[in-house]
């Protein structure tokens, strides 16, 4: 299978980059660090109260710790960059050539390097879980942990798709830059990366559910946890798989926009 | 008119004004590179005008939702350690205003030393007749950063009001210094950092990687136990001194003495660890393929 051959490709690429990637796994955890003092901080202060919106300290930092994995597993590093400045350059003339969809070649190119993140940041995320360990707790069962799995693969095609569909902005746009830095600003806060959601208002929490945003990380982070279970949990999947249909069509539609108004640069 | 010749001129004129006042007259000189340099850079930027302004809005959405992080935490508490909210907000607007004031000076300069590097462009920089750090350090200006930077100040004044603050003049005299310290932190580390890429060529990941730490700045120091982390962040990389002391100073929150004079310190100190690494990393340079 050819995009076999792509993966492979892909992660002989990405090893160049393996001293990059664990120097910024290792840095990640500086502030992952301050964020788990500045919580400890805060419940210090209120020593009566307990949890804050049902979670205790030891809680709020397993949702931490499991933020990080997650977004290890699934966040897009430099997919929408390489896919900006292949369109700019005119570089996709190339692969529009060969017999591969645009879409598959960067998918498996994604897969590579996430696998690739993942190992070089297995060693300094490995030893901070190891020495965080009374915090990290494992998945109520074997089923638990299956759908978390499931729920992290949806999470990485999510955020791939959208991911791939802004950076084809470039198609029309010089600099996409600021358009990802705008979405991912939404999908930082949005998306559980800074708190739980459900620490927000019940109404605002509530409103999210109706973005894409909590299905890019806090979704399998709460599964993980228990913290969303019985039909909850089936809906939320289901809710994800739909988001990540929905962005896989709007991806073709907008890259069959794009490339009929494409006009390779120099070409 | 040959060399020789000069000695056929006995009436000596006086030395020129830069001889005679080195101190004022190179001040004067370096006033009006770095004015040639901002004004090259300036209309570099505006012939991309949108662009310009996407970014300041980036920025502030950013800032936006720092704030939004603190409004979130502080419906579920009255105080982190110490600190009440309003103090948090006043500190995330200094921190703001110190770090958009580094990121307008300094921050794309920085980055941008390894493309230097790697290109030999700096073949060229150090071939000018001034000197090379200063050129390197001030080649960029970025405007919106500035505007971003008075979006801080405007959070601090509101903060300062719902704390019923009014800084006196002299808390005032003490905050500018202080946050100058701050940014001359943020310049010298960064650039000690960026220097690595006369070694290795993929500095400017490692260089986008510090710049997460920048982040810590906002953070209450009395949050943190003393430990090795809150240590390391206050001696080595003081990030949590760069905006704590300088709003400490302005809204006298209670602090302790020697702080300040472990900011101006470390300020120099880093400055100095920065000109050696400089000195060391250029005379380490061997041109790129040329």
């Amino acid at each position: 299978m050819k995009y076999w051959h792509v993966l492979q490709v892909g992660i002989q690429n990405t090893l160049v980059y393996r001293v990059n990637f664990f120097f910024r796994a290792s840095f990640g955890l500086i502030p992952l660090m301050a964020t788990i003092y500045l919580w400890r901080a805060i419940y210090a202060s209120n020593p009566g109260k307990g949890d804050v919106a049902g979670y205790s300290l030891a809680a709020m930092t397993a949702y931490y710790l499991l933020a990080t994995v997650v977004d290890a597993l699934t966040a897009v590093a430099e997919d929408d960059w390489q896919i900006a400045a292949d369109i700019k350059d005119g570089q996709i003339s190339h692969i529009l050539l060969k017999p591969m969809d645009y879409l598959a070649y960067r998918l498996s190119l994604f897969a590579a390097g996430r696998l690739v993140y993942t190992a070089a940041a297995l060693l300094p995320v490995g030893t901070f879980l190891l020495a965080q360990h009374e915090s990290f707790v494992l998945p109520a069962s074997l089923p638990t942990f299956a759908l978390f799995a499931c729920s992290t693969l949806l999470t990485a095609l999510l955020q791939f798709l959208l991911s791939y569909t802004m950076a084809l902005l470039a198609f029309w746009v010089l600099e996409v830059s600021t358009f990802i830095f705008i979405v991912f600003a939404f999908e930082y806060i949005a998306g559980g990366h800074l708190f739980p959601l459900d620490i927000l208002p019940p109404a605002l929490a509530q409103a999210l559910n109706f973005t894409p945003f909590p299905y890019q990380l806090y979704f399998p982070v709460s599964v993980y946890l228990g913290r969303v279970t019985g039909a909850a949990l089936w809906r939320g999947l289901l809710v994800q798989v739909i988001w990540v249909l929905v962005m896989f069509v709007l991806a073709r539609l907008v890259w069959r926009r794009g490339i009929r108004h494409y006009s390779a640069v120099g070409g | 008119m040959n060399s020789s010749s000069d000695s056929t001129f006995p009436p000596r004129t006086p030395p020129p004004v830069a001889m005679r006042e080195p101190g004022f007259a190179a001040l004067r000189r370096y006033g009006r590179i770095c004015a040639a340099l901002w004004r090259n850079s300036v209309v570099r930027e505006m012939s991309f005008k949108a662009n310009f302004l996407l970014w300041i809005f980036v920025e502030l959405l950013w800032f936006a939702l720092q704030l939004s992080f603190i409004a979130v935490i502080y419906g579920h508490t009255e105080r982190i350690a110490t600190w009440s909210k309003w103090e948090v907000v006043l500190l995330l607007g200094a921190s703001q205003l110190i770090q958009q004031v580094f990121a307008a000076l300094f921050l794309s300069n920085c980055t941008q030393l390894s493309e230097y590097v790697r290109t030999g462009r700096l073949d060229f920089l150090l071939l000018l007749p001034a000197n090379t750090r200063f050129l390197v350090s001030f080649r960029q200006v970025d405007l919106g950063a500035f505007a971003n930077a008075a979006a801080g100040v405007a959070v601090m004044a509101y903060a300062l009001r719902q704390l019923h603050l009014t800084p006196t003049l002299g808390q005032m005299a003490g905050f500018l210094p202080l946050c100058a310290a701050g940014i001359l932190i943020h310049y010298s580390l960064m650039f000690l950092l960026a220097t690595v890429c006369f070694w290795t060529v993929r500095a400017q990941g490692i260089v986008w990687s510090y710049y997460n730490l920048f982040n810590l700045a906002r953070l209450p120091d009395a949050a943190f136990q003393p430990g090795w982390f809150k240590a390391v962040f206050t001696f080595v990389l003081p990030m949590l001194l760069v905006a704590n002391v300088p709003v400490k100073h302005l809204a006298a929150l209670p602090r302790t003495p020697w702080e300040s004079a472990v900011l101006l310190t470390l300020a120099l100190l880093c400055f100095a660890a920065s000109e050696g690494a400089w000195h060391a990393s250029v005379r380490h340079y061997t041109s790129a393929s040329s």
